[in-house]
C-alpha cells in the first residue's frame, strides 16, 4: 500500500487565495455595472482594459521574467487592475492606462517580490503616478449621463463637447459647501449620480459589494469601521466649527473616494495590519490624514494618499501591536 | 448558559456521526503484540524480560526509567519472542519493541486493588497508578502518576476532566462517557481523593449533547460540575481547556499546576478507575477507527501493541488504490503512518483512514497577509511572521516571538487560504531550537 506521509493537518479549509480574489472581483460588480450606467461604455472599457492588461502583465512577469514554470494566475492582478480602472477619470486614454498599470504591477508589486510582498497598494501607486503625470486628464470630470456610446476607445468628440464639471469635493474648495448641496442632493451622492472617478461615485453599489465580502468573511472589517468612523467624527468637529466652509460629515462620507477607499483599497490584505488593534490604528490614521488633506491640501481628495502613507506604517504598526501570547503578560514576559 | 470557550481556533468539518451511534466492541485478541519501550513521554523504559520468557496478561515487562517514564506490561498471555526495532512514526526514530506471541486466552496478573478505593491512602493510589503504567491517553502520553504528585507548595484548585474531544471523527471519549458513566465518575472520585481539588469540572464540547446530559444527571450529588464547551478546535488542548473553564492561563513554559489546575483526559480517568478498582494495568484502551477508508467504523477496545494491519483487517478497509493516508489520531494532528506494519501504542485514541476523495489537492500561493492565521492561533502567535523567520533561519528571533509556545494544533495551516505548511515548519524549528538550547546547557 502506498501511503502519503504528508504532515498534519490533513484537512484544510476549502478557501484559497484565488477564491478570495474572485470574491473581491464579484463584490466590485455592482459598482462596475453602476458606473457603466452613469458614465457609459467608455467607463466599462477603461475598467476592463486596465484589468485585463494587469493580469497579462502580471502573468508575463512571473512566468517569463521570474521563470515560474507552473504558475497559476491567482487573480490578484485582476483585482489591482480593476481597482486602478475604477480610480481613473473618463478622460484618460489607453496609453496612459498602460503606463499606470505598468507602474502598479511592475514597480509597486513585482519588484518587491510579487503577490504578498509589496508594501504599498499597487492600484493606488499606479493612480498616484497617473495623477502626478497626467494631472489634467486625471481631474477632468464629466457629468452623469452625458455620454455617447459611439466612440468609447479614444476620447473623441462626444466627451470633448460635453462641459466638464467639478466633482463635489472640488466644488467645496472652489466655492462653498452650500453650492454643492444646490447642485447635488445627498441622495444623488448616495446613489452615485455625481461626477467623479469612474468607480467611486456610488456609495450604494460599493456597499452592496462590501456586504457580500463581509458575509463571506473576506475582509478586514475593522479597517472600514475605524476609517469611516474617524472621518465622521473628525468632520463633525469641523462642521460644528464652520458649517459653511467644511462640509457635513455625511457629505465627506459620500462625496469623493472615501467609500471606495475605505471599503476596498484600505482593506487590501497585503498592505494592511494583521491584528485587530493594528487595523483599528490603520483606519484611524487613514481617516485623520484623509481629512487633513481634504481640508488643507491643494488637491481636494485625500483618500489615496492617506492610505499610501498608512501602508508605509504597517510594518511599524504590526510590530507595535503584536497580539499577547497566551501565558505571558504584555511585554512577552512569562506570568509568575 | 452559553458554552465556554477560548480565543482563536477553527471549525473543521465534523465527521463524528460515522461512529457516534455504535456501541463499543472488543477487537479479537491479537496473535502477536509489539510493545515500544517508549510508550510514554520521556526516557525509554528498562526491559525486564528476555526471549523465551512466559508472561501473563498485565505482567510487568519493562519498568519506568527516569522521572517522566512509565511502566510497561504485557498485553497478552504468551511468550517473548524477541526485541525488534520499529520505526516510531511520532519521532521518526527507530525504537526497541518487545515482541510477545500470544499462547492462550487471558490469564491476568492483577495489581493490588479494591472496590472501596478510599481504603487506600493517596500515596498508595499514586503508587498503583505508577505500577499500572498509566499515561495521558489523550495522546500526549505524559505519565499520570507524575501529575498526581503535587509539588511542594502547590495546591490543586481545579481538577479538570477533559471530555472536549475536538478532532473530527474521534468519538471514543464521547462513547466512554455515555457507556461507562459510573466508572468514569468513580475514576474522578479516585483522583479527587488523591489531589483534593476545591472544584472539579468535566469539560465537554456542546456537540456531545447526550454525554453532557447523562453526566450532568449522574453528577448531581457529586462535587463535579459539567461544563458545556463551544464546539471549536482545539478546544481539547490542555491550555485552551483550562482557559475556557477557569479563565486562567498556564504561564508560558509552565505546567497547569502553576495555576492550580490539573487535567486528565476521560480515557485516562477510566484507566485510573480500572487500575485502582479492578487491578488492571494499562494494556487495553478505547480507540475510534474511522475515516472514509474504513468499511466498518466504530469504537473498539484493543490491546496495546496490536499491529495496525491486524486492527484494519478486522474493520475492513476500502480498495488500496483509493486510500490516501492512514493516521495515528485524527486529521488535525494525526501522524501519518509510513506503512501499516507498525504497532499501536498507549496514546492511540484513533486510527483514521483517509480516502483520496477526502484529501484536497493543494495549490500553494504566496502569503497575502489575510490575517486568518493570526486570528485562529489559540496561543496568540503570529504564524505568518514565524514562518517568515523560520524560512530565513532566524530561529532565535522566532524563539523571541514565542515559537516554543506553539502547541502544534495546526489551526493556522488548516485556515491558510494559500495552503502554506505553517505548523510543519514550526515543528522542525522547535526541534532545532531545543537542540541548540541543549547545547547551550
Amino acid at each position: 500500500m502506498k501511503l502519503s506521509t504528508e504532515a498534519a493537518p490533513h484537512f484544510r479549509t476549502k478557501d484559497t487565495t484565488r477564491k478570495i480574489m474572485l470574491d473581491v472581483l464579484i463584490a466590485l460588480i455592482p459598482a462596475v455595472v453602476f458606473s457603466t450606467w452613469i458614465f457609459g461604455l467608455r467607463a466599462l472599457y477603461i475598467m476592463l482594459f486596465s484589468m485585463v492588461f494587469s493580469e497579462i502583465l502580471d502573468f508575463v512577469v512571473v512566468r517569463f521574467l521570474r521563470n515560474q514554470k507552473n504558475y497559476t494566475p491567482d487573480l490578484s492582478a485582476s483585482v489591482t487592475g480593476l481597482l486602478l480602472g475604477m480610480n481613473l477619470s473618463l478622460a484618460v486614454n489607453w496609453w496612459q492606462i498602460l503606463l499606470g498599470v505598468t507602474v502598479s504591477i511592475v514597480l509597486a508589486k513585482q519588484i518587491f517580490g510579487g503577490l504578498g510582498q509589496n508594501f504599498f497598494n499597487p492600484a493606488l501607486v499606479g493612480r498616484a503616478f497617473m495623477l502626478i503625470s497626467f494631472p489634467t486628464a486625471m481631474t477632468t470630470w464629466y457629468a452623469p449621463f452625458f455620454y455617447n456610446n459611439s466612440d468609447i476607445i479614444t476620447i473623441a468628440s462626444p466627451y470633448q463637447d460635453i462641459i466638464t464639471t467639478a466633482s463635489p469635493l472640488g466644488m467645496v474648495i472652489g466655492s462653498s459647501f452650500e453650492n454643492v448641496l444646490q447642485s447635488y442632493s445627498y441622495w444623488d451622492m448616495f446613489i452615485g449620480k455625481i461626477p467623479g472617478s469612474i468607480g467611486e461615485v456610488s456609495a450604494l453599489a460599493l456597499l452592496i459589494g462590501f456586504i457580500y465580502l463581509v458575509i463571506k468573511g473576506r475582509i478586514k472589517l475593522m479597517i472600514p469601521v475605524s476609517y469611516i468612523s474617524t472621518v465622521l467624527v473628525f468632520s463633525s468637529i469641523f462642521y460644528l466649527v464652520d458649517p459653511s466652509r467644511f462640509g457635513s460629515p455625511l457629505f465627506h462620507l459620500l462625496a469623493g473616494g472615501l467609500m471606495l477607499g475605505a471599503l476596498f483599497m484600505a482593506t487590501d490584505m497585503v498592505t494592511s495590519p494583521m491584528t485587530l488593534k493594528g487595523q483599528f490604528v490603520f483606519g484611524l490614521g487613514a481617516g485623520v490624514l484623509t481629512m487633513v488633506i481634504r481640508y488643507f491640501g491643494s488637491y481636494p481628495e485625500g483618500v489615496s494618499f492617506s492610505i499610501l502613507i498608512m501602508n508605509a506604517l504597517v510594518p511599524l504598526i504590526d510590530d507595535w501591536l503584536k497580539p499577547r501570547i497566551y501565558g505571558t503578560n504584555k511585554g512577552g514576559i512569562t506570568n509568575a | 448558559m452559553p458554552s465556554a470557550t477560548f480565543k482563536g481556533g477553527v471549525h473543521p468539518p465534523q465527521k463524528k456521526t460515522r461512529t457516534i451511534n455504535k456501541k463499543f466492541q472488543k477487537l479479537n485478541l491479537p496473535d502477536v503484540v509489539y510493545l515500544y519501550l517508549t510508550n510514554h513521554l520521556g526516557a525509554p523504559a528498562k526491559p525486564l524480560v528476555k526471549e523465551g520468557d512466559k508472561l501473563k496478561t498485565g505482567q510487568l515487562i519493562a519498568e519506568a526509567n527516569g522521572a517522566i517514564s512509565a511502566n510497561l506490561h504485557s498485553s497478552v498471555t504468551g511468550e517473548v519472542i524477541g526485541i525488534e526495532s520499529f520505526v516510531n512514526a511520532a519521532t521518526g526514530r527507530k525504537d526497541n519493541t518487545i515482541v510477545i506471541k500470544r499462547t492462550s486466552e487471558d490469564d491476568w496478573q492483577l495489581l493490588e486493588h479494591d472496590e472501596d478505593f478510599e481504603k487506600f491512602a493517596p500515596e498508595k493510589i499514586i503508587e498503583i497508578v505508577k505500577d499500572a503504567g498509566i499515561v495521558g491517553l489523550g495522546g500526549a502520553m505524559f505519565p499520570s502518576h507524575v501529575k498526581l504528585i503535587i509539588p511542594e507548595g502547590k495546591k490543586v484548585e481545579h481538577l479538570i476532566i477533559n471530555g472536549a474531544e475536538c478532532e473530527p471523527y474521534i468519538t471514543v471519549d464521547d462513547s466512554l462517557m455515555r457507556e461507562k458513566t459510573e466508572e468514569i465518575i468513580k475514576g474522578i472520585r479516585i483522583i479527587q481523593h488523591v489531589v483534593k481539588p476545591q472544584r472539579t469540572f468535566i469539560g465537554i464540547e456542546d456537540n456531545k449533547a447526550e454525554a453532557i446530559k447523562i453526566l450532568s444527571n449522574a453528577t448531581k450529588k457529586e462535587n463535579i460540575e459539567v461544563i458545556p464547551l463551544k464546539t471549536k478546535y482545539p478546544q481539547g488542548a490542555e491550555k485552551q481547556l483550562i482557559n475556557a473553564i477557569t479563565k486562567k492561563e498556564v504561564p508560558s513554559g509552565g505546567l497547569p499546576i502553576d495555576v492550580g489546575c490539573i487535567v486528565f483526559n476521560v480515557s485516562t480517568t477510566y484507566a485510573i478507575f480500572d487500575a485502582v478498582v479492578n487491578g488492571k494495568p494499562l494494556v487495553e484502551r478505547g480507540i475510534t477507527i474511522s475515516g472514509e477508508g474504513v468499511r466498518n467504523p466504530g469504537n473498539f477496545w484493543f490491546r496495546i501493541g496490536t499491529k495496525v494491519s491486524d486492527i484494519l483487517d478486522q474493520v475492513g478497509i476500502i480498495e488500496e488504490e483509493n486510500i490516501d493516508r492512514i493516521l495515528y489520531g485524527g486529521p488535525m494532528m494525526g501522524i501519518p503512518l509510513p506503512n501499516i506494519d507498525l504497532p499501536t501504542f498507549k496514546g492511540n485514541n484513533a486510527l483514521t483512514v483517509l480516502s483520496k476523495g477526502e484529501i484536497q489537492t493543494k495549490t500553494e500561493y504566496p502569503c497575502i497577509r489575510c490575517a486568518s492565521c493570526v486570528k485562529s492561533c489559540p496561543i496568540g502567535l503570529q504564524p505568518y511572521y514565524l514562518k517568515k523567520l523560520v524560512d530565513s533561519r532566524k530561529n532565535n528571533i522566532a524563539e523571541e516571538n514565542g515559537i516554543m509556545d506553539c502547541i502544534e494544533c495546526g489551526s493556522c495551516s488548516y485556515i491558510c487560504p494559500s495552503n502554506i505548511d505553517l505548523v510543519k515548519s514550526f515543528k522542525t524549528s522547535k526541534k532545532v531550537i531545543k537542540a541548540i538550547q541543549k547545547r547551550r546547557g
